[in-house]
């Protein structure tokens, strides 16, 4: 490297000076953590049933392939969650009359599925709809709680769509119109690819969410990773495969909402 | 007996009346600029001319057709008559070539292969030979919106609006966006700019109005209404930007 400017080496000074100061400080809350969590009375106890090697070493592996159900769940409910989303979005921005009763359609929908807790929807849909007495496959708690699972996420994606739409300015609707395109070509050649590009990041936000509740789902019956931790725990009277399945979650969970934030902060910076 | 042929149009905006009973022709082959001061309702009336806002009262007739009838569909019409604006409005997420792609493609049924060779000549005769393939913030200024005439053009449109297409340009780019239009003249486009270019227009256009208030207040040749103003207004606007 060529030698520094003054302001490069001050600032290379200032830098080395912070990154020495925040190391030390993280350090001693660790320390900190490590020492005293130990001392407290109950320690003994929480560490037996919830950090104990053995029981993780020999549960981890069924738990992960437990974790395999979640995410197929996970992939088959994507797809359709975003096909729908964007449906609602469009049917939300319809302004024929005609199709007036569709557009109210997809705003009572997005408003009930937005106001109900999703474990509520789970319920409902997944105990209710197997009790009209449906004959085999279509008695599932695997389809009934993905469909639960579809409407709600579809509900918040479709928020995310439209306020995407929005925020797309007038005058480029205003140049595809004055170019003789058809009110739909203006949407699907000029609004709706820049309106999704914006809001991937939210929609990122959204999947990460979804994927921590298909854990829900074990509630009306699918075995993936929540019901097995449930079902060792019982086995073993230990807690610990809560604790192997968060970190599994954790593995999935953290890389993807942090991509997100960084694509967020990639269009937030291009932007401005 | 002009092509384009505004009778009486007047628009509003709630309870402020923007244009206010314009009468104009525009014939075959014209050029027309419109000049007053900001807020004399200029962009409006080009965006009525496009049908992008629906007139109040009034006609505007497109060989003798009363395309303001109100109902009446207005894509057909904006296909004949094209515009383009003060700040580009081009497609971000397209190519240059596909921004003048998309409409006639759309519209007219054409396909990509029998697009490419017409608009890359158009873009080689513009000065855009090499920037066909750039994304629009790649482009500076005066390339953007010469693309922005280029898509326009693109659609074959037989009259061509255009609302102060230079005036979100740094200095040193109007030029050759001033070039374009003159190419354009020199091929006989029918034209109606607002602008702020008064050299410009007292250069190149057949007529010149003076807008002031929602109406056209006095209109005439370039030297007529540049040299001799008759009326007082004329006079103040004038020496305000000269
Ligand atoms: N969509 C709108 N809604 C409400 N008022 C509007 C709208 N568009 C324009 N106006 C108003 O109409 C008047 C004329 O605006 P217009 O943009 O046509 O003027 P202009 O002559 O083009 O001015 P400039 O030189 O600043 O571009 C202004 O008072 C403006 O505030
Ligand atoms: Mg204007």
């Amino acid at each position: 490297m060529p030698t520094q400017t003054r302001r490069q080496m001050f600032e290379a000074r200032q830098r080395r000076r912070a990154n020495t100061i925040a190391a030390a400080s993280t350090l001693a809350v660790f320390v900190a953590v490590i020492v005293l969590i130990p001392l407290t009375p109950g320690w003994e106890n929480v560490q037996r049933s919830f950090f104990n090697g053995a029981v993780f070493a020999k549960t981890f592996p069924g738990l992960l392939n437990a974790f395999v159900m979640d995410v197929a769940i996970f992939l088959w409910c994507a797809p359709l969650i975003a096909l729908l989303g964007l449906a609602v979005a469009i049917a939300r921005d319809l302004r024929s009359p005609a199709l007036y009763p569709l557009r109210l359609l997809a705003i009572a929908y997005t408003d009930i599925f937005r106001g109900l807790p999703v474990i509520l929807v789970i319920y409902l849909i997944g105990f209710g709809i197997p009790g009209l007495g449906l004959p085999r496959p279509w008695n599932s708690p695997y389809i009934w709680g993905s469909l639960a699972l579809i409407l709600v996420y579809a509900s918040y994606v479709a928020e995310v769509i439209r306020s995407g739409i929005e925020s797309i300015h007038d005058s480029q609707r205003n140049a595809a119109l004055s170019l003789g395109l058809s009110g739909s070509d203006t949407m699907r050649f000029v609004i709706l690819p820049q309106a999704i590009r914006r809001v991937v990041p939210a929609n990122m936000n959204l999947f990460v969410a979804l994927q921590k509740d298909v854990a829900l789902l074990s509630f009306i019956g699918p075995v993936e990773i929540f019901r097995q931790a449930g079902v060792y725990k019982s086995l073993m009277a230990n807690f610990t495969p809560y604790v192997g399945a968060a970190l599994i979650f954790l593995a999935l969970t953290i890389p993807a909402t942090r991509y997100a934030d960084y694509l967020m902060n990639k269009q937030a910076s291009a932007r401005s | 007996m002009g092509d384009l042929v505004l009778e009486n149009v007047q628009k509003a905006f709630g309870d402020n009346p923007v244009i206010r009973g314009i009468d104009l022709n525009v014939a075959r082959g014209e050029m027309i600029c419109l000049i007053g001061a900001s807020g004399s309702g200029k962009s409006t009336l080009l965006r009525c001319m496009n049908l992008l806002e629906p007139i109040d009262d009034g006609r505007i007739l497109l060989d003798g057709e009363d395309i303001s009838e109100p109902g009446r569909d207005p894509q057909p019409v904006r296909q004949r008559i094209g515009m383009v604006f003060q700040s580009y409005n081009l497609f971000p997420h397209m190519t240059a070539l596909e921004n003048a792609m998309l409409a006639p493609r759309r519209n007219l049924g054409k396909s990509k292969t029998e697009l490419r060779e017409p608009l890359a000549q158009m873009f080689e005769r513009f000065g855009l030979g090499d920037r066909m393939n750039h994304y629009p913030d790649q482009l500076s200024g005066g390339q953007q919106q010469r693309v922005a005439i280029i898509r326009a053009l693109a659609m074959q449109p037989e009259i061509m609006l255009f609302d102060e297409i230079t005036s979100a340009l740094d200095p040193e780019l109007v030029g050759e966006v001033l070039d374009v239009l003159r190419d354009l003249r020199a091929q006989g486009m029918t034209m109606v700019l607002a602008t702020h270019e008064m050299g410009f227009a007292r250069e190149l256009a057949d007529k010149v109005c003076f807008l002031d208030q929602g109406r056209i207040l006095e209109e005439g040749p370039p030297e007529q209404i540049f040299d001799t103003p008759k009326e007082e207004r004329t006079r103040a606007f004038l020496s305000r930007v000269l």
